[in-house]
């Protein structure tokens, strides 16, 4: 991974001076190539924050630090570099779980700093105490209660490492206020990480290797299941290539697109619960799974007992926690996805192709397509799908969308095609909802370059809404599209389908939220037509500053198709009565 | 079936924790549970007992190793040297004492004080002696006692790892666990 250098500065004593122990923070992440940190400050990181002045290192305040926690977080999944959040002790440290556990559901490179109360006072319940190492323990990948400056730069050293080595994670670093306030040398070269029980490069055996040969050479019906591992591990190019020589389609996981282009003739697309109904039929008729960075998650595999019950299956994955916890594997290769995929390549020379298979996919896509996809009613009225297919096309796929959770999340997954890794931005394990404005912040920051549109139900926006105002005073030029249907959505769906439609704490009454965007500076415009789309997103892109756009869309609407928790994956409910819109570009 | 780990760790704050944690968070219940020192100094040894099946055990192993203070897990089930320690203060009178020492000597148990009323009886073995010493004691009172839990080491006839050794080891870069299925 590569990181940027900061500038010189100020934080960079002469050798031997001693400096304190906040410093020596500041100084830590300026050499791992920080240039900016979300945070907010409090009691118990004071200190650190009063040493800010000497470093060249941006802060971001946020306006609570879950949002910290997503910016960071954001930030590592736009740009593949470690996101810093920062908080104090107690409530600022208990206010970051969730986004802990957001980012450690879906292997996101975060390091958490927060202040803790001084060492004397730790077990004293002493004012904004609280133990959040023993909070985080499960939901980080490490964390760290550092209470002497000393050891300031290794716990830094080490923080990094692990948080983007193996599968990442993210890591926290509690530090007492008195580590922040001593002094000692800062001595970088001299704290280098010392972690003999941490090794997570592994690599497959030759067995194993030639055993996932002999599956691949006798495979009829082979498919790939493409997940997130492919873009944390920068293996776009060695997945297209295996695809492209061995014939093999493509399924895609909700965190694994823009990992293969959405336009490559095997991509398939989203597999699982909201997934094309060819894509979950050709993985239930599929002969071979090759999965690929993915970990079979419930949402992807509908009923374990039936799924892909006729397929043998190779499991690549360098995490060894993954393997058979929910599908047993017949093969499988731990290790980091592009190298293992480098090694595997040149093996698979005289591997014979698929073409029935492939042509027999595509039968089924066609029949499908026509039903679940293209065809929604055109009666003039706004549909979430129009909102987001003219998105994609007004951005020309080139946009990074931030996604909430819900219903919105699965009409992006659906008709926005991403071509190229980390354009897609979501909480796919903990869905978190909440996630979507402070990790677009995130984004931004880490992409300055990039055109950034967060797409948002009103439910979700109005948990992290604050975060206008961060985008406020911070001049973060990002795009919001609120996907506006007065209800939370998917909640609203599943008492549609299971709960008799009894929409109990379902329904939305909102606030006027064009006025609120306006309040915070940021332009807000209200759509009603599906004639209104197209010119409102032209307006917010020739726009200088920030832009809200409150898309009103049809309030019962539902995604289809769906494959009900725990059903098998052919078990789909379709979309009812298609009626044909030929505006729908495809 | 109860599967037999031995855990090596980092001896730091926290660790039997970060141990434990992991163990309640993925559903697995440990049976037993011990932990002290090893030949090197800043390296402790666990021996952990969980009833599970042959997938739940990979498992296991899996995220144990993935813990960053976990040097090494092996699973010595099968050939293994397993013991138990136990204390136990039985109540005694003119009548009873010397039965009490019958079946101590009888069982291989070690005195280690002797009350007016009550012995201190020390015993180490396997589990099922131990159940069946504990039975033999029980018409005579057990007052208060304390079972440590298994401590195991594999066998004579498997590799042996010493904490020097898997320090030595660590340092040539000895890949973690294999993997394979």
């Amino acid at each position: 991974m590569s990181t940027t250098t900061a500038p010189q500065t100020q934080a960079q004593s002469p050798a031997n001076e001693k400096m304190t122990g906040a410093r020596i923070l500041w100084a830590s992440l300026e050499r791992e190539g920080v240039q900016t940190v979300f945070g907010y400050p409090g009691g118990a990181i004071l200190p650190v924050y009063d040493a800010l002045k000497h470093s060249a290192i941006r802060h971001i305040l946020v306006r609570h630090e879950q949002g910290a926690t997503h910016m960071a977080d954001g930030f590592a999944r736009a740009s593949g570099k470690v996101g810093v959040a920062m908080a104090t002790s107690g409530p600022g440290a208990t206010n970051m779980v969730t986004g802990i556990a957001t980012a450690m559901l879906d292997s996101s490179p975060v390091v958490c700093i927060t202040g803790q109360v001084g060492s004397k006072f730790i077990g004293s319940d002493a004012f904004q105490e609280v133990d959040i190492t023993g909070i985080t323990l499960p939901i980080t990948k490490h964390n760290y209660l550092v209470t002497k400056a000393e050891d300031i730069a290794r716990t830094v050293r080490e923080a990094f490492y692990i948080a983007q080595s193996g599968r990442p994670g993210p890591v926290l670093i509690d530090i007492t206020k008195d580590a922040q306030q001593s002094s000692c040398v800062f001595d970088w070269e001299g704290a280098a990480p010392q972690l003999p029980g941490y090794r997570p490069d592994l690599s497959p055996s030759r067995q194993d290797y030639e055993k996932a040969l002999e599956l691949i050479r006798a495979s009829k019906r082979p498919i790939i299941l493409a997940g997130h591992g492919i873009i944390l591990s920068g293996a776009t190019q060695e997945v297209c290539k295996l695809v492209e020589h061995l014939d093999i389609p493509v399924a895609v996981t909700l965190l694994g697109l823009g990992g293969i282009p959405a336009s490559h003739p095997l991509n398939l697309g989203m597999m699982g619960m909201h997934g094309e109904a060819w894509v979950n039929t050709a993985i239930q008729e599929a002969d071979l799974l090759i999965a690929l960075g993915m970990r079979f998650d419930d949402r992807v595999t509908g009923n374990l007992n039936t799924y892909a019950k006729n397929a043998k299956k190779i499991h690549v994955e360098i995490d060894p926690a993954e393997i058979n916890k929910n599908v047993k594997v017949d093969v499988a290769l731990v290790g980091d996805l592009r190298e293992v995929l480098r090694e595997l390549q040149p093996k698979l020379e005289s591997t014979p192709k698929h073409p029935e298979w492939v042509q027999y996919i595509g039968q089924l896509k066609g029949d499908s397509a026509v039903r679940d996809i293209q065809n929604l009613p055109d009666s003039g009225h706004l549909y979430a799908a129009h909102v987001i297919n003219d998105l994609w096309r007004e951005t020309g796929g080139n946009a990074i969308v931030v996604t909430d959770v819900g219903q919105h999340q699965m009409w992006e997954a659906q008709y926005y095609r991403h071509n190229t890794p980390r354009s897609l931005i979501t909480s796919g394990g903990l869905g978190t909802m909440g996630f979507a404005l402070p990790a677009a912040i995130g984004a931004k920051v880490a992409r300055p370059e990039a055109e950034v549109w967060v797409v948002v139900g009103d439910g979700g926006f109005q948990m992290t809404m604050p975060e206008m105002a961060t985008i406020f005073q911070e001049k973060i030029k990002i795009h919001i599209a609120i996907i506006n249907n007065g209800y939370l959505g998917m909640v609203r769906q599943w008492q549609e389908f299971f709960y008799s439609r009894n929409y109990a704490a379902s329904p939305l009454v909102n606030p006027d939220f064009v006025k609120l965007a306006e309040a915070c500076g940021i332009r807000g415009i209200s759509v009603t037509q599906r004639a209104g789309v197209i010119p409102a997103i032209r307006e917010a892109r020739e726009h200088a500053g920030p832009v809200l756009i409150d898309f009103r869309v049809e309030q019962e609407d539902t995604v289809y198709p769906m494959v009900p928790a725990g059903a098998d994956l052919k078990d789909m409910i379709r979309r009812p009565n298609p009626v044909v819109d030929t505006e729908m570009e495809w | 079936m109860l599967n037999t780990f031995v855990v090596y760790v980092e001896d730091k704050p926290g660790v039997l924790a970060r141990v434990a944690i992991l163990f309640r968070r993925r559903a697995f219940n440990i049976e037993t549970l011990t932990v002290g020192r090893t030949d090197v100094p800043g390296v402790s040894r666990m021996t952990i007992v969980v009833d599970t099946d042959e997938q739940g055990a990979l498992r296991i192993e899996a995220n144990v190793y993935k813990l960053v203070n976990v040097l090494r897990i092996q699973n010595i089930t099968g050939s293994n040297v397993t013991r138990d320690l136990a204390l136990i203060k039985v109540a005694i009178n003119a009548d009873t004492h010397a039965q009490v020492q019958e079946i101590a000597n009888k069982h291989g148990a070690n005195i280690v004080e002797t009350g007016p009323e009550a012995v201190i009886l020390e015993f180490t073995s396997t589990k099922d002696k131990m159940d069946q010493f504990i039975a033999a004691l029980r018409p005579y009172r057990i007052l208060e006692m304390v079972c440590t839990g298994h401590v195991a080491m594999a066998g004579c006839s498997q590799a042996s790892h010493s904490g020097a050794l898997l320090i030595e080891e660590i340092k040539g870069g000895a890949q973690g666990i294999p993997r394979s299925v």
